[in-house]
C-alpha cells in the first residue's frame, strides 16, 4: 500500500491489468517479463540522482531485440512513451521516467554474444555490466577501456547512452571512442544498424550521434565495443600536498611536460579523511590534497614517465609514495573507488556534481566551490578526474533537515554557474538528463539547441523516446512539453 | 559563459557570405574534391576563414579556422611538441579533413580524426551560426551534433572553425621496412607500432613512443625477421598509397592476396588502399532512412553541396 501511495503522490494514474497497454505487453512478452506492481514501478521511477519527479508505467524485461521491438510498437499503439533503463545508476535523472511511460529494462539482455580477439571487438547485449565484460576479457589480455566508478553495476547500454567516462579515459577517451557499431530499435519499431566493424563505415556517423543520446534516440539492443590490450607495465603513484594549489599546479605541469598518464585523479582533504575512515588505504590524512597518478605502457616508457611525474611532484613539494606491487596498487585504487561508499557513512544523502573546467582554472574554481558551500553551511568532498579538468564536488547532507535540500540545490546551481563562467561545460561524463536540462541555455544558444533538436527528430520524429530530457522547453518536442511541465520543478 | 559566435567578425562575415539561400559548396584545399561526386556547377563556391585563433598547449586544445592548412597548423603545434590526429595530406585544410572524416595511415598510433574534435562552429542552412560540442577536453553536454558534421562532406552545414584536442608528439618515430614477414606478428608483438602497412610482400612499420620502447621493439622486429628468414628491417620511407580506399575489417586486410590487385593494407585497422575503385557494401536500409532524415532536418532545401552524396544515400 505504501508504495502505491508513494507513486500516487508523484502523480501516477491508476494502473492494473485492465490497462490495455499492459495486457498487450503481457500477451507479447509473457507475464513474467512485464511487472506492473507498485514496487516494480517505484523501483524504476528513480535513478541514482536526487531527482524525484519520475513515475514509471509498466516495467518490461525483454530478452531479445524482437521483444524490445514489441515493447516499442505496443507502447506506440497506446500513445505511451518509452524509457530504456540499464542499472539505474545514472546521476542526472536521465532514466527517471516522465509521464508513466513503458519502461524497457535491459536487465535480462546481459549476454556477451561474441568476442573476436583478432579484430579486437566484442558484441554484447546492452544489459551486460561494464565490469563483467572486462573480467570476461581479462584472460585474453584485453579490456573495455571506459571504467566509470559505478563499473560494478552500470551497463554497457547506459555507458553508450551517457557516453560515460572513468579514470582511465584520460589517455584512451570516453565511451564514444570505444563503440564501433550499435543495433538500435527506433521509435517506429524498426531495427537499424549504426556504424560498422570495417575501418571507416560510410555515411553520416549515426553511431557517434547515438552515443550520448541519453535514451532519447532509440534503444540499443546490441553493441560492438572496441577491445583494448592490457598494458605490459603499470606504475601507480600517490602524491600528497600541503595545499590544493600545488596539487593543481602539478596536474598542469604533468600535462605541459607532454605526459599523458593513464589516470590522473585528485582528492581533497575532506575526501581523504572520509576514505581513510572507511577503508584505510594508507592516504596521508594531513595532506590538503592527493593526486593518484597512473602511468602505463611498455616498461621503459613507464619508468621514464614515472620518473618525470616524481620529478614534477617533488618540484611542487609533494610527498610521494609509489605502489611497490599489485597489492599496494589495488589498495591505492581502493581508496579512490570507495569514495562514494565512504561518503555514505558521513551523511545519508549526497549530490554529486560533474562539470569540466579548463585545467588552468582548477584552483580558482575549487576555491570558489569551497566558498559557496561554506556560505550555505554545507559539507563538500572533492574527488575527481583532474587530468581533464572534470570536477566532481560531492555535497554530503541529510535531506531530513529542514531546508537542507533547497540549500544543496542552490549551491549546485552556483557551482554550475562558476564552472560556466571560466569557460567550462555542463557535464564531463554524467550527461544532462533532467538535472541540467534547464541549464542548457548557459552553454548553447537557441539556434544551437534547435540544431540538437533536429538531431533528435531525425532519430525519433514522434518524440516517444525518453521525453522531457536534455533539451529545455521549447526545444523539446511540442507534444511532450506538457509532460515535462507535469513533472514540476526539475529539481524535485 | 557561452560565447556568441556572431560577435566574432570573421565568423559573422563568413555566415553573411553563405547567406540564407541558394546552392553553396564549400571548398577547402580541393585535394579530395571528387569524393562523393563533384558538386553541382551552379553552386556558389565559398572558402572558410583561415588562421589559428587560440592554441593552449597546457590545455591540449587548439581553436582553428576551418580554412587553415593541416600542415600549417601542425607546424605551430610542433613548436610545443604537440599535434592532432588529422592526416597531413599536403594542401588539405582542417575543415576539409573533418568534412571528409578520413583518418590517416598512422591512425593505429595517433587515433582517429573524428576523436580529435571537441567543438565545431558551422553555418546552417538559414545562414545561422551554430556551435556544437564544447571547448574542454571532456564534454557530454547535450546531443553530439559534431559527430554528424564529421564525414558529412559539407552536406549539412559549412564548417567555419573548430576546437581540436592536441596530443604530444612521441619522443621517437621511425619507419622501417622488411620483406617476407607476417605483419600480424608485428601487430601482436610491437606495442609501439603506430602504423603497419603491408603490400602482400613488404611490411612498413612506424614505431613511435619513448626512445627505450622503440629501441626494444626494433630488436623484437629484428627477431621476427630473423625467424622468418628475412633480411634485417631497414630504415625506409612509408610507401606511396594507391588511390582508392577499401574499408574492411582488420582480419580481412590481413587476408588480402595477389588476386586483389596491387594494394597497401593498414594492418590492425582494416583500411586497404587499392588501385581500382571498390564499391562499398549496400548500407543498412534503416540507417539510410535516418540519414535522409538527418539531411532533411539540417538542410531542408538541399542547398549545401548539391550533387555530392554521402555514403549510401
Ligand atoms: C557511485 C556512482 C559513481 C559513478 N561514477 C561514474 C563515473 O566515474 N563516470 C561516469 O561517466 N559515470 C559515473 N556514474 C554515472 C552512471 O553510472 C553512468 O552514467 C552509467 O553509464 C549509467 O549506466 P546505467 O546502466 O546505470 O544506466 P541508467 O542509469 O539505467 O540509464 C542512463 C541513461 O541511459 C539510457 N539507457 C540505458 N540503457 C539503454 C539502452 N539499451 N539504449 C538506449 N538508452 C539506454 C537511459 O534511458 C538513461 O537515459 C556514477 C554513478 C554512481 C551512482
Amino acid at each position: 500500500m505504501a508504495v502505491l501511495e508513494k507513486l500516487r503522490k508523484r502523480g501516477a494514474g491508476p494502473a492494473g491489468t485492465r490497462d490495455r497497454c499492459v495486457a498487450d505487453l503481457v500477451a507479447a512478452l509473457g507475464a513474467e517479463r512485464v511487472h506492473n506492481d507498485g514496487a516494480a514501478r517505484l523501483l524504476a521511477s528513480t535513478d541514482a540522482s536526487i531527482f524525484e519527479g519520475g513515475v514509471a508505467g509498466p516495467v518490461c524485461f525483454p530478452d531479445s531485440t524482437a521483444q524490445v521491438q514489441a515493447c516499442v510498437r505496443i507502447a506506440s499503439a497506446h500513445h505511451r512513451p518509452v524509457v530504456a533503463r540499464g542499472a539505474g545508476s545514472g546521476l542526472t535523472g536521465a532514466a527517471a521516467p516522465l509521464g508513466e511511460p513503458v519502461v524497457v529494462a535491459t536487465t535480462r539482455m546481459n549476454r556477451i554474444l561474441e568476442v573476436d580477439g583478432a579484430n579486437r571487438v566484442a558484441w554484447v547485449q546492452p544489459g551486460v555490466i561494464n565490469l563483467d565484460l572486462s573480467n570476461h576479457l581479462s584472460p585474453m589480455g584485453l579490456h573495455f577501456a571506459p571504467d566509470p566508478s559505478s563499473q560494478p553495476v552500470c551497463t554497457i547500454g547506459g555507458n553508450v547512452a551517457n557516453n560515460s567516462g572513468g579514470p582511465h579515459c584520460l589517455a584512451l577517451g570516453v565511451t564514444s571512442a570505444h563503440v564501433l557499431a550499435i543495433e538500435v530499435v527506433l521509435s517506429d519499431g524498426r531495427v537499424v544498424m549504426l556504424g560498422g566493424l570495417d575501418a571507416e563505415p560510410s555515411g553520416y556517423d549515426l553511431r557517434g550521434a547515438f552515443v550520448g543520446g541519453e535514451g532519447m534516440l532509440g534503444i540499443a539492443t546490441r553493441v560492438a565495443v572496441r577491445l583494448t590490450p592490457n598494458p605490459a607495465a603499470v606504475r601507480t603513484l600517490l602524491l600528497s600536498f600541503s595545499d590544493v594549489e600545488s596539487a593543481a599546479a602539478t596536474v598542469g605541469a604533468i600535462i605541459a611536460a607532454g605526459l599523458v598518464p593513464a589516470a590522473l585523479e585528485m582528492m581533497d582533504q575532506q575526501c581523504v579523511e572520509a576514505v581513510e575512515d572507511f577503508c584505510h588505504a594508507g592516504y596521508p590524512r594531513d595532506a590538503a590534497a592527493v593526486l593518484l597518478v597512473e602511468v602505463d605502457g611498455m616498461p621503459g616508457g613507464v619508468e621514464a614517465q614515472a620518473a618525470k611525474v616524481e620529478e614534477i611532484g617533488r618540484g611542487h613539494g609533494a610527498g610521494i609514495r609509489v605502489a611497490a606491487d599489485e597489492q599496494e596498487r589495488q589498495l591505492l585504487w581502493k581508496g579512490r573507488k570507495s569514495a562514494f561508499g565512504a561518503i555514505a557513512r558521513i551523511k545519508p544523502d549526497y549530490y554529486l556534481h560533474d562539470t569540466v573546467v579548463p585545467r588552468g582554472r582548477l584552483v580558482e574554481v575549487l576555491q570558489r566551490i569551497y566558498e559557496i558551500v561554506d556560505r550555505h553551511g554545507l559539507l563538500v568532498l572533492n574527488v575527481f578526474h583532474a587530468g581533464d579538468g572534470n570536477l566532481h564536488p560531492i555535497i554530503a547532507y541529510d535531506s531530513r533537515e529542514e531546508g537542507m535540500s533547497e540549500k544543496v540545490r542552490e549551491a549546485g546551481r552556483e557551482i554550475i554557474s562558476v564552472s560556466m563562467e571560466v569557460g567550462g561545460v555542463l557535464s564531463g561524463e554524467h550527461g544532462i538528463g533532467v538535472e541540467k536540462r534547464d541549464f542548457m541555455p548557459l552553454m548553447f544558444s537557441n539556434t544551437d539547441l534547435d540544431h540538437q533538436a533536429r538531431l533528435k527528430s531525425a532519430f525519433d520524429p514522434v518524440c516517444m523516446m525518453n521525453p522531457g530530457k536534455v533539451l529545455p522547453s521549447p526545444h523539446s518536442c511540442a507534444d511532450i512539453s506538457e509532460l515535462s511541465r507535469a513533472s514540476g520543478d526539475v529539481w524535485g | 559563459m557561452r560565447r556568441d559566435p556572431c560577435s566574432d567578425p570573421v565568423l559573422a562575415a563568413f555566415a553573411a557570405e553563405i547567406g540564407p539561400s541558394g546552392p553553396v559548396t564549400i571548398k577547402g584545399g580541393g585535394t579530395h574534391w571528387s569524393v562523393g561526386g563533384g558538386p553541382d556547377p551552379t553552386a556558389r563556391v565559398v572558402a572558410a576563414p583561415e588562421g589559428i585563433v587560440k592554441f593552449q598547449p597546457s590545455e591540449t586544445t587548439v581553436e582553428v579556422r576551418a580554412g587553415t592548412k593541416v600542415t600549417e597548423l601542425h607546424e605551430v603545434l610542433a613548436e610545443h611538441g604537440q599535434r592532432t590526429s588529422l592526416p597531413e595530406d599536403p594542401g588539405s585544410t582542417v575543415g576539409g579533413a573533418l568534412a571528409l572524416g578520413w583518418s590517416g595511415p598512422a591512425r593505429l598510433g595517433r587515433g582517429l580524426t573524428r576523436d580529435a574534435v571537441l567543438q565545431i562552429r558551422y553555418v546552417g542552412s538559414a545562414g545561422e551560426l551554430v556551435t556544437a560540442g564544447g571547448p574542454t577536453v571532456k564534454n557530454v553536454s547535450g546531443f553530439d551534433v559534431c559527430r554528424l558534421m564529421i564525414g558529412s562532406l559539407g552536406t549539412l552545414g559549412c564548417i567555419a572553425d573548430m576546437i581540436l584536442r592536441t596530443r604530444p608528439i612521441p619522443e621517437l618515430e621511425v619507419w622501417h621496412s622488411v620483406f617476407g614477414i607476417d605483419p600480424a606478428d608485428v601487430l601482436q608483438s610491437c606495442a609501439t607500432a603506430g602504423s603497419i602497412l603491408w603490400d602482400g610482400s613488404c611490411t612498413w612499420i612506424m614505431n613511435a613512443g619513448y626512445g627505450v620502447d622503440v629501441e626494444h621493439d626494433l630488436a623484437v622486429l629484428a627477431e621476427i625477421s630473423a625467424k622468418a628468414g628475412a633480411d634485417r628491417p631497414a630504415p625506409a620511407d612509408p610507401p606511396k598509397l594507391p588511390p582508392h580506399r577499401w574499408s574492411r575489417r582488420p582480419s580481412e586486410a590481413l587476408a588480402m592476396g595477389p588476386e586483389d590487385g596491387s594494394f597497401v593494407a593498414e594492418i590492425g585497422v582494416g583500411m586497404v588502399h587499392v588501385d581500382h575503385p571498390v564499391s562499398p557494401p549496400p548500407p543498412d536500409e534503416g540507417s539510410v532512412l535516418v540519414q535522409r532524415r538527418v539531411k532533411q532536418a539540417f538542410d531542408p532545401d538541399s542547398r549545401f553541396n548539391p550533387g555530392r552524396r554521402v555514403g549510401g544515400m
